[in-house]
Parts: C-alpha cells; sequence; structure tokens
C-alpha cells in the first residue's frame, strides 16, 4: 500500500475534531426535542428560531454529560467554565452568533489509548468544550451541493442540539490510526451513554488536520480536511489528503492552508473556497448565561456514575477470557463488536471466538466498510459456525467460505454447508477416496513405500482433489501413510 | 487613527453594507468615540479580574425536559420567504 | 380620572366606582386627542385595551375584587421593545416593522391574558440613544415643550405618561434609559437591580445592563408596578432567585437614620449644570431634614463608567443585532447572494445610530482590540462594583443627579454622539453595577423638569423607594399633566 511508502519518507501529523450529539431529549438552552428525520421545523420556539427576546437557558443534562465524556477520556474536569459567544453569519445560525465555549473549556488535557495494528497509540485530548449544533441548510439547484445553487431552504430542528467538540492533539501517526481513534472514541461514548454517537444520523462527525512533517521535524502547514462521514472515510479522506500533500511536495511546492473537502465518490480531496471565508469570530462571555462553577463532589459524583469503560473492558476480556491483549482491544474498540463477541463467547469456545471475531469476520466488515450492527451475521451464526469446527462437520479452509456466504446472505452456517456441499468429508468416505488414489497412481503409491516421502504430497494433493477440498489434509496424509505402510 | 479599509472590514465583519459617505463619516465618528473611550487605557488594572455580569451567580440550569413548541405555521409566520416547510434563503455565497 | 395616580386609579377600580373599559376609554381619547402632537406610540392598540378591559372588569364582577390584582385594572403603555404576542413589535426600527411576535414578555406575562395595553410606546431604535430621535417612526415630543425631546431610549413611554395617554409605563432601562426620559418629563423612572425583573422577551440591547423599569407619577405607582413585573423567571438565566417583598408596605416609613451619601464625582461630572446640582442638593437636604444622615460619599471609578459603558453595550449590542439578518423574520432585502442579502437588508433596515454602535461594538471585540478596549472595560466595571461595595459600607442610599441638564431641544445633538453620550454620565454607574436606581422629578429649571437620581445595594429596592418617597413628599414638584 502506499501508505508503508509514505510511512518511511514521510512521516504524517494527524490531528482530530469530533462533533458529538449528546443524548439528551431536548436542546441545548431550550425545551424542544431533540428528534432526527422528522417534518421540517416542527421542532423550534423562540428561542431556538433566535427570536427578538428569547434567551437561552442551560440544559442540565448536557452539562453532566459533558463532564463524563470528560471523565472517561482522563481530562481534567474545569472547576470554572464560561459559555462565549462565536459571531459570524450564515443561515443556519438563527442568532449570528453560536454559543460555544472559548478559553475556559468544560474539559481540558485527556487521552484515550488507541489499538492500531502497529501496536496502542496514546492520543491526547487538547480538550473537549460544549455547545449548540447549527440548524441545517438544504440546498436547493441542480447541483445539490452548496456552490452553483440557486438558494438554500433552513430546517431549524437540529439548531440547538447539545454539541459537544473533542479536539485531539496531533498525535496519530496514520490514515488507519485516525480511523482507530474514531472508532474507539465512539465506542468509549458509547459505553458512557453520552451520545448514541450514530455517523448516519449526524449524531458523529469527524474532521481532520493533516500536515506532514518538515525534514527538520518540525510541524509543515496543515490543512483542515471536513466531509468525512463514515469511519472507512475517515481513513480514505485523510489518506488522499496525505498523498496530494506528498506529491505537491515531491514536485517542490508549498502546502497551502486551506479547507480540504472528502468526495467519496472520486476519492479525492478538493478546496472549497468561500470569498467570504475571512473570520474573526469576536468571542466574548456570553452575558445571557452564568459561570460553571463544578464542585469537586460533584464531578465525583459523575466519575461514580461511569459505566464500564473499553479500557476496562479490555482488561476484563483478557483476564476471563483469556484473549491477548491485542484481540482484546480489537473487540472492545467497537462497542458493538465487543457485545457481539460476548454474544458468541457464551455459547463458544472464547478464543475460538476471538479470533474469527477480530479475524475474518473484521475483514469482511472492513471490506464491506459496515459496522458489526449492519451485517447479516448473527452471534448464534457465529458460536454455530465455531461449533461445526470443533465437531469437524467443516474444515478450517472450507468454514472461511462459509463465513462469507453467510455475510453475505444471511443464511445460517448449517444452511450454507448443506446449500454448497462444504461438509468436511468424513473418516469412512475418505478411506474410499485415498484406495482410488492409491489404485490409480500405482507407481507414486509404489515409491512412497519404498520410503521416498515428497511424492506424499501428489497422493494428498489428488485427494483433496477428488473431494473437492472438504478433506482434511493432515488426516488424509496420516491415512496415505498408515495404507502405504511407510 | 481608523482607516477607512479598517472601516469596511469591520462593517463586512458585521454584514452592514454602508455607502462610501458613511464609510467616510463613520470613520471619524468612530475616531471620536474611540478617543473618548481611550480615558480608560489611564487605569492600571493588570491584575483586576474582569465582571462580565454584575450577578455573582453560578450553575443555572433547566431540567431537560420537553417545553411547549411553536406550531410550524407560527414559527414560519413572520419569515421573509418560506418553501416547503422551510426557511427561503439566497444562494450561499 | 386622567388627574389620578395608578394606585388610585387602580382603588377605584377595585371598588368598582370607575370600571377598567371607562379607564381604558378615556385613555383612548386622550391618545386620540394629543398624539398628533407627541407621537408617544408607534402602534396604539385602542380596541385591545378595551376589550380587555371589559374581561378584568368581568373578573371583578364574577371573583370580585381578591380575583384581580390591582396593577392588573390600570391600562398601561408598554415600550416598543418588550415582545408582545399578536401585537407588532418594532423595537424603534425599521427592520422590525411588519414584525408580530408568537410570544409573550414575561413581565407582561405577570399581566395574565388581559393585560389591558394602550399601545407599543415609540423610542430610540433598539434602545440606543437618549433622546427618542434615533426612532424609524419619527420623534417623540416632551409634553412639557414640544420642541424638545423627551429623553431616551424610553421617551414614548414617558411622554405617554406625562401627557395622560396612559398612567403609567414599562420602559427599559440599560445606561439611564428609564430614569433619564423620566427626569426629562417630570416622572418617576425606577431601574430594579439587575436580575430583579426578568428580560425574557425584552429585545436585548445589552444583556448584562438591561432591565425592565417603571415609568410612573409618582413613587407608590413605581412600587406597585415594580410588584406586579418582579420575580424569578426560569426563561431568565441572569434572573435572580430573591424573594419579592412586598414594595408599598415600608413606603411611608420615613428616612429617619437612613445614612444618605451624596456622590461627589457625579456633582461634580462634566457637564452638570449649577442648576440640576441646586436642585440635587435640596433633595439632599430635604431628606436629611426628614431624619436622614446626609453625607458626601466618592465614587472613584464613577467617570470611568461612561467610557466603559460605551465599549462594553455597544460590544453586547453588535451580538445581539446579528439575529436581524431577513431569515426568519423581519426586513429583507432582495440580493442574489446570502451575504449580499444580508448586508442590504441591515443597511436599509437599521438607522444610524444603531450602524454607528454596531461597527463601534464590533470594532471593540475584533481581533487585536479586545483586550484594549472589552476586556480593559470589563475590569472597569469591576473597579466600578467595588466602588459601590464600599460606599454600601457607609450609606443607604447615594444621591447624584439623573443627568446633567434637563430636556435639551430636538435637534441639538442628534448629529453629535458624544454630546449625546455624554448626557448618561451620571447613569451608567448603577447599571455597569447592577444596583437599583430611581429618578425623582426634583424641582423645575426654567419650566422644565429636572431629575435627582438615588440608588441603593442590590436588591434593597424597599429602602430605595422609601427613601424616594420621602424626597417627593418633601420636593414642591407634584405631577402634572402636560401639554
Amino acid at each position: 500500500m502506499a501508505e508503508t511508502k509514505e510511512k518511511q519518507t514521510y512521516q504524517a501529523v494527524i490531528g482530530l475534531e469530533f462533533h458529538v450529539h449528546l443524548a439528551t431529549k431536548t436542546k441545548m438552552f431550550c425545551g424542544c426535542r431533540v428528534a432526527y428525520g422528522d417534518s421540517p421545523n416542527t421542532h423550534t420556539c423562540p428561542v431556538c428560531l433566535g427570536h427578538p427576546g428569547a434567551l437561552p437557558v442551560l440544559n442540565e443534562k448536557a452539562i453532566e454529560l459533558g463532564a463524563m465524556a470528560g471523565i472517561a477520556l482522563n481530562c481534567e474536569v474545569a472547576s470554572h467554565a464560561v459559555f462565549a459567544r462565536k459571531n459570524y453569519f450564515y443561515p443556519d445560525l438563527p442568532k449570528g452568533y453560536q454559543i460555544s465555549q472559548f478559553d475556559e473549556p468544560i474539559c481540558v488535557g485527556g487521552h484515550i489509548d488507541v489499538p492500531t495494528s502497529d501496536g496502542t497509540v496514546r492520543v491526547g485530548i487538547t480538550r473537549l468544550h460544549l455547545e449548540e449544533d447549527a440548524a441545517k441548510n438544504v440546498h436547493v439547484g441542480e447541483s445539490g451541493r452548496m456552490h452553483g445553487s440557486t438558494g438554500s431552504l433552513v430546517d431549524f430542528n437540529r439548531g440547538g442540539t447539545p454539541l459537544m467538540e473533542i479536539v485531539t492533539e496531533p498525535d496519530i501517526p496514520t490514515p488507519e490510526a485516525a480511523r482507530a481513534t474514531a472508532n474507539q472514541l465512539k465506542s468509549i461514548l458509547q459505553a458512557i451513554g453520552v451520545s448514541e454517537a450514530d455517523m448516519e444520523k449526524g449524531q458523529l462527525r469527524c474532521d481532520a488536520n493533516v500536515s506532514i512533517r518538515n525534514p527538520d521535524g518540525s510541524f509543515g502547514v496543515k490543512t483542515e480536511l471536513k466531509n468525512m462521514n463514515s469511519f472507512r472515510f475517515v481513513e480514505k479522506g485523510i489518506a488522499a489528503e496525505l498523498s496530494r500533500q506528498q506529491e505537491i511536495i515531491e514536485d517542490g511546492g508549498r502546502i497551502e492552508q486551506a479547507t480540504m473537502h472528502y468526495d467519496p465518490a472520486t476519492d479525492e480531496v478538493y478546496s472549497l473556497r468561500s470569498k467570504e471565508e475571512a473570520h474573526d469570530y469576536r468571542y466574548f462571555p456570553e452575558p445571557d448565561l452564568l459561570p460553571l462553577e463544578l464542585s469537586t463532589e460533584w464531578i465525583e459524583e459523575k466519575k461514580a456514575r461511569l459505566p464500564e469503560l473499553p479500557a476496562e473492558m479490555k482488561s476484563r476480556f483478557v483476564e476471563s477470557y483469556d484473549l491477548s491483549e491485542y484481540d482484546a482491544g480489537v473487540l472492545t474498540a467497537d462497542r458493538d463488536l465487543a457485545s457481539f463477541y460476548e454474544e458468541v463467547a457464551k455459547s463458544a469456545d472464547a478464543k475460538q471466538s476471538a479470533n474469527w471475531i477480530s479475524g475474518d469476520l473484521r475483514a469482511l466488515l472492513n471490506e464491506e466498510g459496515i459496522e458489526i450492527s449492519d451485517s447479516k451475521v448473527e452471534p448464534k451464526d457465529m458460536a454455530e459456525l465455531i461449533s461445526l469446527i470443533e465437531n469437524e462437520t467443516v474444515s478450517r479452509s472450507a468454514a472461511k467460505a462459509v463465513l462469507a456466504k453467510v455475510f453475505e446472505t444471511g443464511d445460517s452456517p448449517s444452511v450454507v454447508v448443506e446449500k454448497e456441499g462444504l461438509a468436511q468429508t468424513g473418516s469412512g468416505e475418505l478411506d474410499g477416496v485415498i484406495e482410488g488414489v492409491i489404485a490409480d497412481n500405482p507407481d507414486e503409491a509404489e515409491r512412497v513405500r519404498d520410503g521416498d516421502k515428497k511424492v506424499v504430497g501428489f497422493l494428498v494433493g489428488q485427494v483433496m482433489k477428488a473431494t473437492r477440498g472438504n478433506a482434511d489434509g493432515g488426516r488424509a496424509r496420516e491415512l496415505l501413510m498408515e495404507k502405504l505402510g511407510s | 487613527m481608523i482607516s477607512e479599509e479598517q472601516v469596511r472590514h469591520v462593517a463586512n465583519l458585521a454584514r452592514l453594507g454602508l455607502s462610501d459617505e458613511e464609510v467616510a463619516r463613520m470613520g471619524g465618528q468612530l475616531d471620536a468615540i474611540l478617543e473618548s473611550i481611550e480615558k480608560i487605557q489611564e487605569l492600571d488594572l493588570e491584575n483586576v479580574p474582569p465582571t462580565a455580569n454584575p450577578l455573582r451567580l453560578t450553575n443555572v440550569f433547566r431540567p431537560d425536559e420537553p417545553r411547549p413548541e411553536l406550531d410550524r405555521d407560527d414559527a414560519l409566520s413572520a419569515a421573509p420567504e418560506t418553501s416547503d416547510d422551510l426557511f427561503s434563503v439566497p444562494r450561499i455565497d | 380620572m386622567l388627574e389620578l395616580t395608578a394606585f388610585e386609579l387602580a382603588q377605584k377600580i377595585h371598588a368598582k366606582e370607575i370600571s377598567a373599559r371607562e379607564a381604558a376609554e378615556v385613555a383612548n381619547t386622550r391618545v386620540e386627542k394629543v398624539e398628533g402632537d407627541i407621537n408617544a406610540f408607534v402602534t396604539t392598540t385602542p380596541d385591545i385595551a378595551t376589550e380587555r378591559a371589559e374581561r378584568v372588569d368581568e373578573r371583578l364582577k364574577n371573583g370580585g375584587s381578591d380575583s384581580v390584582n390591582l396593577w392588573e385594572t390600570v391600562p398601561l403603555v408598554v415600550k416598543d421593545v418588550l415582545s408582545t404576542k399578536g401585537t407588532r413589535t418594532t423595537c424603534g426600527s425599521k427592520i422590525l416593522e411588519d414584525f408580530t411576535p408568537v410570544y409573550n414578555a414575561t413581565a407582561l406575562e405577570k399581566f395574565g391574558e388581559d393585560l389591558i395595553m394602550v399601545g407599543k410606546a415609540n423610542m430610540d431604535e433598539f434602545a440606543m440613544g437618549s433622546s427618542t430621535e434615533n426612532s424609524a417612526y419619527g420623534p417623540t415630543k416632551n409634553p412639557w415643550d414640544l420642541s424638545r425631546v423627551p429623553g431616551g431610549s424610553s421617551g414614548g413611554s414617558a411622554a405617554a405618561v406625562a401627557a395622560g395617554e396612559g398612567w403609567w409605563a414599562l420602559g427599559t432601562d440599560t445606561g439611564g434609559s428609564v430614569r433619564q426620559p423620566g427626569a426629562f418629563c417630570g416622572m418617576v423612572g425606577l431601574k430594579p437591580t439587575y436580575g430583579r425583573v426578568s428580560r425574557y422577551g425584552l429585545v436585548a440591547f445589552a444583556s448584562s445592563l438591561d432591565q425592565i423599569g417603571p415609568m410612573t407619577r409618582d413613587v407608590r405607582d413605581s412600587a406597585l408596578l415594580l410588584q406586579a413585573i418582579s420575580g424569578h423567571d426560569p426563561n431568565d438565566s441572569t434572573s435572580a432567585k430573591v424573594e419579592v417583598p412586598d414594595y408599598l408596605s415600608e413606603l411611608e416609613n420615613g428616612v429617619s437614620g437612613l445614612r444618605v451619601g451624596v456622590v461627589t464625582e457625579l456633582m461634580n461630572a462634566e457637564g452638570v449644570e449649577p442648576e440640576v446640582r441646586a436642585i440635587t442638593e435640596k433633595t439632599a437636604r430635604d431628606l436629611e431634614e426628614a431624619g436622614a444622615d446626609v453625607g458626601e460619599v466618592s465614587l472613584p471609578h464613577a467617570t470611568y463608567g461612561l467610557p466603559a459603558y460605551y465599549i462594553i453595550a455597544p460590544a453586547e449590542l453588535s451580538s445581539n443585532l446579528a439575529r436581524f439578518d431577513g431569515v426568519r423574520y423581519g426586513h429583507r432585502a432582495t440580493a442574489s447572494g446570502v451575504h449580499e442579502m444580508y448586508r442590504r437588508t441591515r443597511e436599509e433596515g437599521f438607522g444610524d445610530e444603531a450602524k454607528r454602535r454596531i461597527m463601534l461594538g464590533t470594532y471593540a471585540l475584533s481581533s487585536g482590540y479586545y483586550d484594549a478596549y472589552y476586556a480593559q472595560a470589563q475590569k472597569v466595571r469591576t473597579k466600578i462594583v467595588d466602588d459601590f461595595r464600599s460606599a454600601f459600607r457607609d450609606f443607604d442610599i447615594l444621591i447624584s443627579p439623573t443627568c446633567p441638564t434637563a430636556a435639551f431641544e430636538i435637534g441639538d445633538k442628534v448629529n453629535d454622539p458624544l454630546a449625546m453620550y455624554a448626557n448618561d454620565i451620571c447613569a451608567v454607574p448603577a447599571s455597569l453595577a447592577g444596583v437599583p436606581a430611581i429618578s425623582i422629578p426634583g424641582g423645575l429649571s426654567d419650566g422644565l423638569p429636572v431629575g435627582v437620581q438615588l440608588m441603593s445595594d442590590h436588591f434593597t429596592e424597599p429602602t430605595l423607594l422609601r427613601a424616594a418617597h420621602a424626597a417627593e413628599r418633601a420636593s414642591e414638584f407634584r405631577f402634572e399633566m402636560k401639554p
């Protein structure tokens, strides 16, 4: 892969910025419901429409969830935090400012440990702050995109949804690690019930700051990469941006600061320049809200309420299922995958389950770019497949094919085995096949009898051919040697 | 002295259209006002904390409970332009 | 009937000597008669006044006087910056010419559904000004002298009550906008403690300074109207959870033993005319004669209040007015792109003063200037808060002129922003500190009323009203309906 080459000559510097919807019933500053997919402009009030005279009041639950997220990300929860106005004009921003946090956010300075194929990477969390989401612009016109459209329509249902911004340090070395970081974060947030973090619903959004380190070790010019709306696109988008930057550097050019968008359809990044881009947000303390003073007791109480975190779950997996650190890490990086595993391990061998799920099943998921929750494979299918291997109904190699078929069709493993005739050839039957192979290949059989073991492989091959691969190769070799008295 | 360019820059931040005549007049007026405001610079307030709000209150919350929402017709009633139950605006450029 | 105070009228309506409907009709008739000269209203609502007055009468008939609060019976003038459901609310701006709110301000909700509203009073655009000349709906005239301004920004509210177009009014005060027009029109104007009255539905000028306040014929009316609008509101985070006392019960307890401090810096502030100083001194002497201990007090940073105010208020305002963008309500200019639409909408919709302050505030908050202006002004604010705190260790009441002069001529200062701003010099310190302040008429200068300002510590309105009531009784000034 191209990245391997990049890693040798160019060192990527990646930081991520997440926007996460908090799992509250109502909006950040008013009592309108947070809802997805409802008819437009049906969840509004004077506050979230920015009507003259309307005032914001903080949703207590949002503060709790923000603090809990910070605790789970090993951050320090600030004893004093302030909301600030970020001033800019946009049709999805009803007040002409977004209520956010600026120099005194609710949480600072944490980290998460992210399992990657190169080992665990510790990614620093710079800050976590709370704000309100913007409304939704629906662009009309032929292109469906902003530029070239004839106008926009605005739905304020989403406007004011409690939003948490999490900014990481630029500690992430590869696109793959970026994806793993996003995954890990999602699993933490889901584990503690702070967010459903469904990317498709826009509950989890991810932007990246991407640069290539200069030869002298200093940071290169970074670009901001937006519009990566799935974990796979986080990885692919960053990879695409890195190769764009690398090409520029190789051609002797200079990287310019820019906001890039990733287009999954072409797997390319492009720059979106707006002539209204000159930003000066004029942050100042939001005078309609009062500061937060979070006491140590309050923070401790939230800490006590936190459910099992992925890191804790990982230790438990190592402990109680006797898994390797790596397997446990991979499984617990994805909350859904972890519970899938625990379900399978209830009725199948724990280690085998881990191998199959972190190996073959995850490979299939990655290939399709889907999450376990969207896959047709059920925990009972996985358990059944493992028992089919154990009772030697299918060979290990055939089992891979069975899993692929289950993944594709959603049929149970036994049905797949039946339909596809993938059952392992039984020993009685195998005896007959071997007799036949010996009879059909008298010369080779003779050479084996004379002690020429190199020819055994050829005969085993003939057996496999005759059984269309459904024989256990090791067993066939044993039987051949036995019969030829070698 | 605040330059015409600065006046135009600030007007753009505030999305405030100004005629050339207004730009010129505004510059002079802002200068005069800013000059009168300079008085506060003479105070040494190095270690004085800022006051954002005269009320020394903190932690004002509301419970996460739904409140009555507007009927869509009311929400849209004052809008200059709507289309398909949405607020309509010119092209975003 | 027009000679009665609101309190007297309310008692008569409660006693069914007069019906609320009769009162509403008297107000409506007076509006028709003098409004052509005064222009106190942006919108008059005679039908609303009579319909709701009838409902109040009905409730009084069915439930007796206990079922209706005193304050609910008297027709009210409402500054056009308070959101009124179903009645257009312009804030004196062209940008909201056709805007009809979908909800009521909390202070108005306290009157229930039957708020007998005479109309929406004229004002400086978005409450920015000291003369009510900055209104898209024409200037309001001072009923005492039609060539003069009524003060501002609540000039319409003040003029309406002075002219008998209603018995009392609600105004809003950010840096003197209730007190100064009160002073110019010979009325009582009270700015309550910041947090005393909910700001929900008060279209924000400067959020950390704005308060709704009563504008009345005398101090008792002020106490009654404050009673009506005070109290905690869960919809306003900056509304205090402080119990509302009975503002009328202590009113006549006198000032014996009360410590009253005359604020040196404000007595000698730039532009304070000798007559104004003399009237203020006389009020202090009146209080002394009534039993108060009067002395001098210093607020060392008081005169830094004006420049600090003219950073903080425009900064907050520049952000508060950003919502007027032509998307969800209000005026929209035609343009092919959205940003051009914003610029043209706001260019067409805002008047000169609004534009000037938006520019000033945007500049003060912009990158590179924040520390020198906004941050420094917030520190000045801390010093002023501290000044008041230490003054209130030795004094219960502080006294000063409300403003340096009596009402000035229309057109005198409208093109000279600095001269206009200088008018607020005595009023802004209390605003920055969030303490309550009341202006009462102290006497006349060249036939025009002069206001005297009394200030007290946070949430001590009962003491403030008691002192104001004593000063009012001692002064020779009595409310006179004009013209």
